[in-house]
């Protein structure tokens, strides 16, 4: 392991460069979506639902799917990862905004607050721990998946792991340590993020290390979400998204 | 990188019909004469990984949730121990197992079985914190024992949330299952891991959709399976 620094690197950051950029392109399609769906508390059917059809997808028979449809390549990575990213990512944006405590936002309007100062100062604050247990919850998915996309030509790591021909047994061992290495420390990296994310006022002991839970799963949502549920309620569910 | 981008293989020695030689996007004719030796049985080993591995799982996590649920302490050990677990990349597990446990279907329930410890412990143990303290207190005044409480009061209240955990392992497992080809040859993966040494497309996208509709399936199964155990969820939602 130690004499292949130098390709152990590398791959590595071919690894979070594809992983970045998936999420990169996720978050500009997802967040802004989900946030306004949230803001006019309007779509929560779709918003819902479209992380339960996401979660189920799994991730090895998208990208094979991808195989055959749009070939082997970067493409095909990116686009698989992106259908992956989307669904959680947006979900959250949107339960996050919509399930502000409405006395805050009644409170807002109250004191002459226009629509978008109550979302850039009420309803974005408020939001953001749960925002962002979405993308963590994206990013860990990503980077998982972007191992397995190797077998399509992404790259990354994911390369060592399924080509012991040229790597060896070690080889592929050290890769594979690596990879779960990398899994965790983004997932541990995201979670001390999200607790910076959330404001004083409102925070509680979020999980540093595992999933978050994370809005969508929670039993029942999909047919009825309950509106404005109170603050700080354990998640029921799982992530919101599968996982690779 | 391997043969995948090599010149594709044409399956069938050549022998197959001109949508098959052209490699085109999806052939139906060779999908349906080779659904009985290739997706028909990939799809019940698909079955069985999974069912296996959710089966297998429940009763630990289940156990484990109930040992949390009397002794408070349990909760954060086991949590950091499966979420660790949760967060490995498939592929490294099932590589990181095979020098242990060689490549194997154990191999792979392993992983699989691991995978669904942090989901259905959270929420058994969620769903058993959330009765009502007022149902507990009644049952109690009844004269019911903690074990009878647990049985007639605690589980049936519990099971909304037991059985969305099940639904999310399972729907999980399915995802997985199709990674564990890549150390055993079984399930809808194998196809897949197959097509990838010949470049045939056909065959990525026929298993490709079948786990995805596999997954589909399961997904609006227990949906329904948890409105038939819990009638009255539906019926205070109406």
């Amino acid at each position: 392991m130690a004499d292949n620094l130098g390709l152990l690197s590398q791959k590595t950051l071919e690894l979070l460069a594809l992983s970045a950029a998936a999420i990169g392109i996720s978050l500009l399609l997802a967040l802004p979506l989900g946030m306004w769906l949230g803001h006019l508390h309007r779509g929560s059917f779709v918003s819902i639902n479209v992380a339960n059809v996401g979660r189920a997808l799994p991730s090895l028979a998208v990208i094979a799917i991808g195989i055959g449809v749009l070939g082997l390549g970067f493409l095909n990575v990116m686009v698989a990862l992106v259908v992956l990213a989307v669904p959680p990512l947006l979900t959250n944006a949107y339960v996050a905004i919509d399930q502000v405590d409405p006395d805050a936002v009644q409170a807002a309007r109250g004191m002459g607050m226009s629509p978008r100062q109550l979302f850039a100062r009420v309803e974005l604050p408020l939001g953001l721990p749960l925002v962002f247990a979405g993308v963590r919850t994206a990013a860990v998915y990503v980077v998982a998946t972007a191992t397995l996309a190797a077998i399509a030509g992404g790259g990354g790591l994911g390369d060592i792991i399924v080509n012991q021909a040229s790597y060896r047994l070690p080889g592929v061992i050290a890769a594979a340590i690596w990879v779960a290495a990398v899994a965790l420390i983004v997932d541990l990296a995201l979670g001390l993020a999200q607790r910076l994310a959330t404001p004083r006022g409102v925070r509680g002991p979020a999980p540093i290390l595992g999933p978050s839970p994370t809005a969508a799963t929670l039993p029942g949502r999909e047919e009825a979400p309950a509106p404005h549920r109170s603050r700080g309620r354990p998640g029921t569910g799982s992530r919101a998204q599968g996982k690779t | 990188m391997t043969a995948a981008q090599a010149a594709p293989v044409i399956p069938d020695f050549g022998g197959g019909g001109g949508c098959v030689r052209a490699n085109r996007t999806f052939c139906w004719d060779w999908f349906s004469s080779h659904w009985g030796d290739t997706f028909e049985p990939a799809l019940v080993q698909h079955l069985l990984l999974t069912g296996v591995a959710v089966m297998i799982g429940f009763a630990i996590a289940t156990s484990c949730a109930l040992v949390a649920h009397r002794r408070g302490w349990f909760e954060g050990p086991f949590v950091t121990v499966s979420g660790i677990l949760y967060t490995i990349p498939s592929l490294a597990l099932f590589q990181l197992l095979v020098p242990i446990t060689g490549l194997t279907v154990l191999t792979a329930e392993i992983a699989l079985v691991s995978y669904t410890l942090l989901i259905i412990f959270r929420n058994v143990l969620t769903g058993l914190r959330e009765v009502p303290e007022d149902a507990r207190e009644a049952a109690r005044g009844m004269g019911l024992t903690a074990n009878q409480i647990l049985a007639r009061v605690e589980l049936p209240l519990a099971l909304p949330a037991i059985v969305a955990g099940l639904r999310i392992a399972t729907v999980t497992v399915i995802s997985l299952a199709t990674v564990a080809a890549f150390v055993i040859d079984r399930g809808l993966g194998a196809p897949i891991f197959a097509a990838l040494q010949t470049s045939f497309k056909t065959e990525f996208i026929a298993a490709g959709a079948l786990a995805v509709a596999l997954a589909l399936a399961a997904d609006g199964l227990l949906v329904l399976v948890a409105r038939a155990l819990t009638p009255w969820a539906a019926a205070r939602a109406a």
